[in-house]
């Protein structure tokens, strides 16, 4: 059996992994929530290359239908071929052509299969897919073949809870909520990204991010790939880790709504937590 | 002892199926949790539990049933983190050499068969088993290469028990009132109102219609349904009582109006008479007769309020609160007729249900709609009455 240890670009949690492995083992979907930015997509990605395995994305937009990912029957190519005779059109297997579904369970070997926010779609797109991924087969009426998985292939849902999921649905997966990293976590895959950043920008840099994300008024938070974004700045900027105690630059990659800006801007002025050098002094 | 788990989860309110529990025991038949407590804590809730705001109500479960429980989990991390540390080691070749004919897994599986032996209490010496001062792969002061030290530092891992009792989920609980992250998860309980989109669908008519004119050269048209949208209209109650969460409210539904379309907000200052302001400010207004008479009927009307009042305020002319304001109706008319044009709306009220019982005006008010707590909980079952008419509390 596969055993997923997670890949040295992609810092993951012990309880995160265990449940990949819990679900591979299960054959089960994993389902993965959590706040923007956390890396649910590239989860997908490091089990893939973990593994070793190939890898399809399913990307799911609100027009999305369940059909979609399994196969599409071109008709209007059969029509346009049976006007001029060139083609067997009473060959039916040449129109149908696989979805992302379809190939993953078609292939050969297993696969590592992301269905990307899944809450995009339609409410009943995921009931429409309970029994394809139960027994990872389907029918297809036209050819009278079924499709079946010669192995399970690896499912990674993806969710940003935009739309609830069906309870029948969730009964069949395994769950992971990924919480936001804590500043220890953070700062290893922090380090995946800069490996040679400077100790004492990042510790106050941290400092900033996450007095930032206390605040309650913000609209949007900013997340790991923003402080990513926030961290390359600062260092091609060349801002010395003195600077960032007293005053924070380059803001506009942190927050992208204006009144999120204003808020930190006008509390750090008159606040004392805006000074950090005053926030970590030792008041015992 | 073990079934009180599925049933503790049940009491607490957590939809567990008694799919998802077999499950379960597929998962520990294949000993994925590695005879370890806290890993079963993390197993269990990845299939039991589907909603974060359950996760809280996972722990209380949790710590009913397994609270007393001895475990040997902090021993079993002690070995993995050794594991970890004997890689790190920095060792001559012939150590190398001696490490690799020692397969780490082996190893564990090891220490696995003799914990469920019970060998690992009190054991001396030997060449096999997890003690202290013997020669064997895992235990305490003794010697070998591939070893592991186990219980001579401090333990650094939390213990399951110790992790439900932290309730690190409690502010993703549902049922207290939203803050922030809640209110991004009400917004998308109001996505459900949103258009569903474009439906694409060949229309046959026109199709055959063009293919004839294009002289049997097939012409394929297409045409766009929109299926149909819902619009929202807001009323919130500024001032007064309201004032603390006025500003929650607000966010909530500035927010909200990005989302959806069509969607219009009115505020108020406890009652609604006849003009409804279109600030926080209540400088500008609208007349409210005005909106009866040309808004759609079915607009899905969300009211936000505490509907805490003077019951004067709602019954008589010239009630409203304010003493530079006469209404020649009194508020509770406006409110019918409002309830008459509308069929889909809601009050949404961020006290808590218990209080609303002692509060005259709030009784009143939910005479003529339906009232939930502004909470996840309350905001679920809202969506759902204007969506289908039903829910728990309410039925049309």
């Amino acid at each position: 059996m596969d055993y997923f240890k997670g890949t040295e670009d992609y810092v993951i949690s012990k309880e995160l992994r265990d449940n990949v492995n819990v679900s591979i083992a299960l054959g089960r979907p994993l389902i993965v929530k959590g706040e923007p930015g956390t890396g649910k997509t590239l989860l997908a990605h490091a089990i893939a290359k973990g593994l070793e395995k190939k890898f399809h994305i399913w990307n799911i937009k609100s027009t999305t239908k369940a059909q979609d990912g399994l196969y599409l029957y071109d008709t209007v190519q059969r029509l346009n071929d049976a006007r001029f005779g060139d083609h067997d059109v009473a060959d039916i297997k040449q129109y149908i052509k696989l979805g992302k579904l379809g190939e993953a369970f078609n292939a050969d070997e297993q696969v590592v299969l992301l269905i990307d926010e899944i809450d995009k779609a339609d409410i009943e797109f995921p009931n429409d897919l309970l029994n394809e991924l139960d027994e990872m087969s389907f029918y297809i009426p036209e050819t009278k073949e079924t499709i079946k998985a010669k192995t399970r292939p690896i499912v990674i849902i993806t969710s940003n809870s935009e739309k609830e999921l069906p309870d029948p649905f969730l009964r069949r997966c395994v769950f992971h909520y990924i919480e936001f990293p804590e500043q220890q976590l953070m700062e290893e895959i922090v380090h995946v990204h800069f490996p040679d950043i400077e100790k004492k920008l990042l510790r106050e840099a941290l400092k900033k991010f996450y007095w930032i994300r206390e605040f309650d008024m913000l609209r949007k938070k900013p997340s790991t790939s923003e402080l990513i974004d926030w961290l390359q700045a600062l260092v091609i900027g060349g801002i010395p880790a003195k600077t960032i105690e007293n005053e924070i630059p380059f803001l506009g990659t942190l927050l992208k709504k204006k009144e999120d800006i204003e808020v930190v801007e006008k509390s750090g002025k008159s606040h004392y937590a805006y000074n950090s050098s005053m926030r970590t002094r030792d008041v015992y | 002892m073990f079934i009180n788990f599925f049933f503790n989860l049940k009491s607490k309110g957590i939809p567990v199926s008694l799919h998802e529990w077999i499950t379960l025991h597929h998962a520990m038949a294949m000993n994925l949790n590695d005879c370890s407590l806290t890993n079963f804590y993390h197993m269990a809730r990845s299939i039991l539990v589907k909603n974060e705001i359950f996760f809280d109500r996972y722990d209380i479960a949790f710590l009913d049933t397994f609270g007393g429980i001895e475990t040997t989990d902090e021993m079993l991390d002690e070995i993995l983190a050794g594991l970890k540390k004997v890689k790190e080691l920095k060792l001559s070749e012939e150590e190398k050499k001696q490490i690799e004919q020692v397969n780490l897994d082996q190893v564990l599986k090891n220490f696995e068969e003799q914990m469920k032996q019970g060998h690992y209490k009190n054991h001396v010496g030997g060449n096999k088993a997890i003690g202290t001062g013997g020669r064997s792969t895992q235990g305490a002061w003794g010697y070998n290469p591939a070893g592991i030290r186990i219980g001579q530092g401090e333990s650094r891992h939390k213990r399951a028990i110790q992790v439900a009792e932290k309730r690190t989920f409690r502010n993703y609980s549902s049922d207290i009132t939203l803050d922030t992250r809640q209110m991004r998860v009400a917004l998308s309980h109001l996505r459900s109102l949103l258009p569903i989109g474009y439906g694409e669908k060949l229309d046959l008519k026109k199709t055959i219609d063009q293919t004839c004119r294009n002289a049997g050269e097939i012409e394929l048209v297409w045409e766009n349904k929109e299926k149909k949208s819902s619009k929202v209209m807001l009323l919130m109650d500024v001032g007064g009582s309201m004032t603390p969460f006025a500003e929650l409210v607000e966010r909530l539904f500035s927010a909200a109006a990005g989302q959806i379309n069509r969607f219009k907000h009115f505020y108020f200052h406890n009652c609604f008479y006849q003009d409804l302001w279109t600030d926080m400010e209540r400088n500008q207004c609208v007349s409210t007769m005005e909106i009866l008479k040309s808004e759609d009927h079915d607009y899905k009307v969300i009211i936000v309020g505490d509907a805490e009042m003077a019951p004067s305020e709602l019954t008589w002319a010239n009630g409203a609160i304010d003493y530079w304001y006469h209404n020649d109706t009194a508020g509770i008319i406006w409110m019918q007729r409002f309830k008459e044009k509308f069929k889909d709306a809601i009050w949404l009220n961020p006290l808590p249900k218990r209080s609303w019982e002692y509060v005259h005006s709030i009784r009143m008010v939910r005479d003529v709609f339906p009232m939930f707590e502004l909470t996840l909980d309350g905001l679920d079952e809202g969506i759902k009455y204007l969506m289908t008419g039903k829910c728990e509390l309410y039925n049309r």
